[in-house]
């Protein structure tokens, strides 16, 4: 069925688009509204392939009559990829000059927005335990993908990956060797259930639900991207109410405060690796 | 300019657009140095480009070409407006073309704003030329222009097919030209490019664009935030 082209087509994409965005919301209170638009409409033609549905009309009325269809729905709305110790020298940055600061206080509370897998959920775990704070810590380690929050509590990743997640961590200022962290099973490695022994995985949604904690360093890296400035204000909002006086805030290598309407309540601590001070 | 001897036998589609997309890979370093030590500091269209670097390094692209270019060299962050000069995909991430809240793909360039994204690599690219050509098809309709330079692989044919559908123009440099051929051929292959043509004539093109939108107040106006 091609019965329009071009820009007729684009226009008509754009209004089931809406519609399919407003659907989702209604019946499953998932909101995907105010993500940032063309990545949403890279990642749902690409769904539109996954389903075999011929436009995004069709797509609503399977996500609408089929519960099984809005997992794997979701695996193409919410971001799925990560890496351990992504941009070392942000990692390295945090255990060199972030860490000490935080060192001082008697317990910390550290939230991973966004932690979808869970492979920073681990990089920070391992910091932490190398730099002796891991006992008084609690990470917070929240995404909107539950299928995703179920795959970072497992702590299992495929086996070809491991040789970039062991060069980011020595860059990272890594203290002994990865390996010291997980164990070889099958095609894959489980990482060492110590290093979750104070990770709290929790499903929260940065579009509709509210601030944490009183946080000491709120980590939330190349998730904002994925928002529009509405949505992005109202997270970074959230990183502020949560972030108790001089907490951290570390964001991805191209994201900043600049357009944010709260920048005013941060300070740069380190422009280059995106590290923000509340003040 | 003294490019008149290789002028393109084609006349040159012109048409007022809001943007140039462009992609480059294998040679593609020195085929934007040539163009860019080319174009006048007066060149006030907004030109997004994605050139392939190896994923794990920092890039020194803007420095290397900042420093022959006439007209602003940056790297591309996310959410930044489209603003007179050269934007670069930052190594490791996708950059697509959007509108803001409230406004509509295709609704004009007033309020198309850059967004970064950290999707899977497409056909081992990040940043992908077909993912910008792609979402600039999408934004901007037939106010944009494409432009395929040399490389080794297929990436940008797609992206330069949608921007032909939508009405868009676009370019590729000739593949005897290129230092790499398959990429140019590819892109003419898919997209049937109003233009092939050496260097000298891309770079007239591109004046010639920028003459076209000084001349339409439908344009973006720019201004300083």
């Amino acid at each position: 069925m091609r019965s329009i082209e071009g820009q007729d087509a684009e226009g008509v994409f754009e209004i089931e688009l809406k519609l399919l965005l407003e659907a989702i919301f209604q019946r499953y209170h998932y909101d995907f509204r105010d993500y940032a638009r063309s990545s949403l409409r890279r990642r749902l033609r690409q769904a539109m392939e996954r389903f075999g549905a011929s436009s995004l009309s069709v797509l609503q009325d399977r996500v609408l009559h089929d519960a099984h269809a809005l997992p794997i729905l979701l695996d193409y709305l919410t971001i799925q990829v990560s890496e351990m110790f992504r941009d070392a020298t942000h990692f390295l940055a945090l255990r060199r000059d972030v860490l000490p600061i935080l060192a001082t206080y008697p317990s910390l509370k550290i939230w991973i927005a966004g932690c979808s897998t869970g492979e920073e959920v681990y990089s920070m775990a391992i910091l932490l335990e190398e730099e002796g704070l891991l006992d008084r810590a609690i990470i917070y380690a929240t995404d909107v993908n539950e299928e995703a929050l179920h795959k970072a509590e497992a702590g299992v990743y495929t086996l070809d990956r491991v040789p970039g997640f062991s060069e980011s961590y020595t860059k990272a200022g890594g203290k002994g060797s990865l390996s010291d962290w997980y164990t070889a099973a099958y095609n894959g490695v489980v990482f060492d259930r110590r290093l979750r022994r104070n990770v709290v995985f929790s499903d929260h949604s940065l579009s509709t639900d509210g601030d944490f904690t009183e946080t000491h360093l709120v980590m939330c890296r190349n998730v904002l991207i994925y928002f529009d400035r509405e949505l992005q204000d109202r997270a970074i909002a959230l990183f502020e109410q949560s972030l108790m006086p001089r907490g951290f805030l570390a964001l991805g290598a191209k994201e900043n405060l600049r357009v944010s309407s709260h920048a005013a309540a941060f300070e740069t601590f380190n422009t280059h690796e995106r590290i923000y001070r509340k003040r | 300019m003294t490019h008149r001897a290789s002028l393109p036998s084609t006349p040159m589609p012109l048409g007022s657009v809001d943007a140039i997309v462009l992609g480059a890979s294998a040679g593609g370093v020195d085929a934007l140095l040539a163009i860019l030590s080319a174009l006048p500091s007066s060149l006030m269209l907004p030109m997004i480009a994605v050139v392939h670097i190896p994923r794990d390094k920092p890039s020194l692209l803007v420095k290397v070409l900042g420093a022959r270019a006439h007209i602003a060299v940056r790297e591309a962050c996310d959410k930044d407006l489209l603003l007179p000069g050269l934007v670069i995909a930052p190594p490791d991430y996708h950059v697509l073309l959007d509108v803001a809240r409230g406004g509509r793909h295709l609704a004009g360039a007033q309020d198309v704003h850059l967004a970064l994204s950290n999707d899977e690599p497409v056909s081992y690219c990040r940043p992908s030329i077909d993912v910008l050509f792609q979402s600039a098809a999408e934004v901007f309709g037939p106010r944009v222009a494409g432009l395929v330079l040399t490389g080794a692989n297929d990436d940008g044919a797609l992206g330069l097919q949608a921007i032909k559908a939508n009405g868009g123009l676009c370019a590729v440099q000739s593949p005897d030209e290129a230092s790499a051929r398959r990429m140019p051929e590819a892109a003419i292959a898919s997209a049937q490019p109003q233009l092939v043509a050496p260097l000298n004539g891309i770079i007239q093109w591109i004046i010639a664009l920028d003459a076209e939108r000084a001349g339409d107040t439908e344009g973006t106006v720019f201004r300083e935030r």
